[in-house]
């Protein structure tokens, strides 16, 4: 299930320490940072990246690295929680509907298909104005919009499976269907919900980044990757540093999620 | 064929239902309702909300206001926009066209891309080692910052280009209305493609690995002609799918990138409506959206139906 990376993955290898050091990086960011997150000084207002300030100060004179850190706390929290959440209701219903099928089957999947044609982020958008969410929330929000995919790849898994020879026997033997669907189809499906949960990480992180970029997803005076871009977008042309600092935080990281993804399913790919 | 696609143009009508719900409680679902805007307004006394409030039926029982709702959006009364008071279908037909370019011109471009991308990855592995670096890069690229930093290169230190807008004053020529859209459309097509040109990378690979690749190899057939021919055409259907498949992608991206480049099209619109929490305007938006990814997913199914004899299941 672990698939030990030759050659061809040593990017994900890379992808995956990267992502480590900075969850690691994240959690201890009160004790890393070089300066305290909300220190406000105002005689190094806007200044420029310097060895003082590695990635530049804001306009109350704020450390930018320091606050990207703590942004890094939010911004991977949403990422992470959220993919665990979409993941769980993905396999769940996926898994249903492929065990089950039938009528069940056809009402799981219209509903899936009635969510995957709602364009996703403006329907985020709308409930995060409406509901004016605090993380907790907006990680609900997130995680509930993401599912779809995750249901539909398992589905099919668990539609493919339950043909086989083993599960047929189980079955015969007069195995319950929860216990079937547990001990013996679900574990089939881990590497393929895997491989959609690690990219439901990156998708979650773009979603909670586009959604505080809006200003309908983390309010300030908290830090999140999103928002630092949002109030940095006024000021871009006189003080780029922060614009560039926290989006290239958010590509590198949803960078780091897709290459394990992709490096994930090509081991499976070659191994079948 | 006419079955087919009878028998799947009436399974849309279900899901638009659902959808239509899901917009309709979503709106409702806001502390206050449509009209918790007006709440917080000190210049709005409350027996004038009370008033709207019955005026727009909002007095009535939920489920006869969802009725009311649907039997006038599908009879094209999308109300009025709380903004400035105008019909909500005005407001958005009059920004149809500037997307309907922006989007129709970067579809374009994407899929040339890809299709360029994708056929070379699929038989050259040198380009492809770094053709995929390549995509996965533009598929993580957050696509606002993406804009934020061509706009900062290429117009603020530059200057080669406009930041914003569709034109520069009214009835310029069509170097300036070029200039504005190269941006914008740049933005917009590097995600698509860099998705795409994956998609038609492993469709091609599966299709090369057919018998009758074996089979046309044997008898001599070029190697050109066996890519280009043989392979392309197979791999090019479920290319086609994906592509169409991916509108509702499209309409998150026109979202963002029509509000960071100040695109005068519906998704500016869009964010515009939810800065002012314009509900009716949202509300309009989302269910033409959904109709738009529907109707273009049903279109993708019948064409492949009717293109591809594997997918009929009848005798």
């Amino acid at each position: 299930m672990i698939a030990i990376p030759r050659a061809g993955h040593r990017a994900a290898v890379v992808a995956a320490i990267a992502l480590v050091v900075l969850i690691v990086v994240a959690a201890l960011a009160p004790y890393v940072a070089p300066y305290g997150v909300d220190v406000i000084d105002l005689a190094h207002r806007r200044a420029a990246p310097s060895a003082q300030h590695w990635f530049g100060t804001d306009e109350l004179g704020r450390d930018l690295l320091t606050r990207v850190l703590f942004g890094a706390r939010v911004s991977l929290a949403i990422g992470l929680i959220s993919a665990a959440l979409s993941g769980t209701i993905g396999v769940a219903i996926g898994a249903v509907a492929g065990y089950v099928g039938g009528t069940t089957d056809a009402v799981l999947m219209r509903g899936t298909d009635a969510m995957l044609s709602v364009p996703r982020l403006p329907l985020l958008m709308i409930a995060a104005a409406v509901l004016a969410p605090g993380v907790p929330l907006l990680i609900v929000l997130v995680g509930a919009a993401g599912w779809m995919e995750t249901a539909r790849v398992v589905r099919a898994d668990v539609q493919s499976t339950k043909t086989r020879d083993f599960v047929v026997a189980a079955r015969a033997l007069g195995g319950a269907a929860p216990r079937v669907m547990l001990r013996h189809v679900l574990p089939g499906v881990v590497p393929t919900a895997a491989v959609s949960m690690t990219l439901a990480i990156g998708r979650g992180i773009l979603l909670e980044s586009a959604l505080s970029f809006f200003g309908v997803g983390v309010q300030p005076p908290a830090a999140s990757w999103g928002n630092m871009l949002y109030q940095a977008q006024t000021t871009m042309s006189s003080e780029p540093w922060l614009a560039l600092f926290p989006g290239a935080f958010i590509f590198g990281t949803v960078l780091c999620c897709n290459m394990l993804g992709d490096a994930q399913s090509s081991t499976r790919a070659t191994a079948a | 064929m006419f079955s087919f696609a009878v028998r799947r143009t009436l399974q849309v009508v279900p899901l638009l239902l659902i959808v239509s719900l899901l917009v309709f409680t979503l709106i409702h679902a806001a502390p206050g309702g449509p009209l918790s805007l007006y709440l917080d307004n000190p210049n709005v006394r409350p027996q004038d909300i009370e008033r709207l409030r019955r005026q727009m039926g909002l007095d009535q029982p939920l489920a006869a206001q969802y009725v009311a709702w649907l039997r006038a959006f599908v009879a094209g009364d999308w109300g009025y926009s709380y903004a400035d008071g105008r019909p909500v279908m005005d407001r958005l037909l009059e920004r149809v066209p500037a997307t309907l370019q922006l989007v129709g011109i970067s579809t374009l471009i994407a899929v040339i891309l890809a299709l360029v991308v994708g056929l070379v990855s699929s038989v050259r592995r040198g380009f492809d080692r770094a053709a995929t670096i390549g995509a996965v890069a533009g598929i993580s690229l957050p696509v606002f910052w993406l804009g934020l930093v061509l706009q900062l290169v290429f117009a603020n230190a530059l200057g080669w280009l406009p930041s914003s807008g569709r034109s520069s004053f009214a009835g310029t020529g069509a170097l300036d209305r070029v200039a504005h859209l190269v941006l914008p459309v740049a933005v917009l097509a590097v995600a698509h493609a860099a998705a795409w040109s994956r998609y038609l990378r492993s469709s091609m690979r599966l299709a090369l690995r057919e018998p009758f690749i074996t089979g046309a190899r044997s008898r001599g057939v070029s190697e050109r002609r066996i890519v280009m021919r043989h392979a392309l055409r197979n791999a090019l259907l479920p290319f086609v799918t994906v592509v169409l498949l991916d509108a509702s992608m499209m309409t998150s991206g026109a979202v963002v990138t029509e509000s960071v480049f100040a695109w005068p099209g519906v998704g500016g619109l869009f964010t515009e409506a939810l800065a002012r929490r314009d509900y009716t305007v949202l509300m309009a938006f989302l269910m033409c959206g959904s109709v738009a990814v529907a109707v273009l997913n049903l279109v993708a199914d019948i064409v492949v139906h009717a293109l591809d004899p594997r997918t009929r299941d009848e005798p």
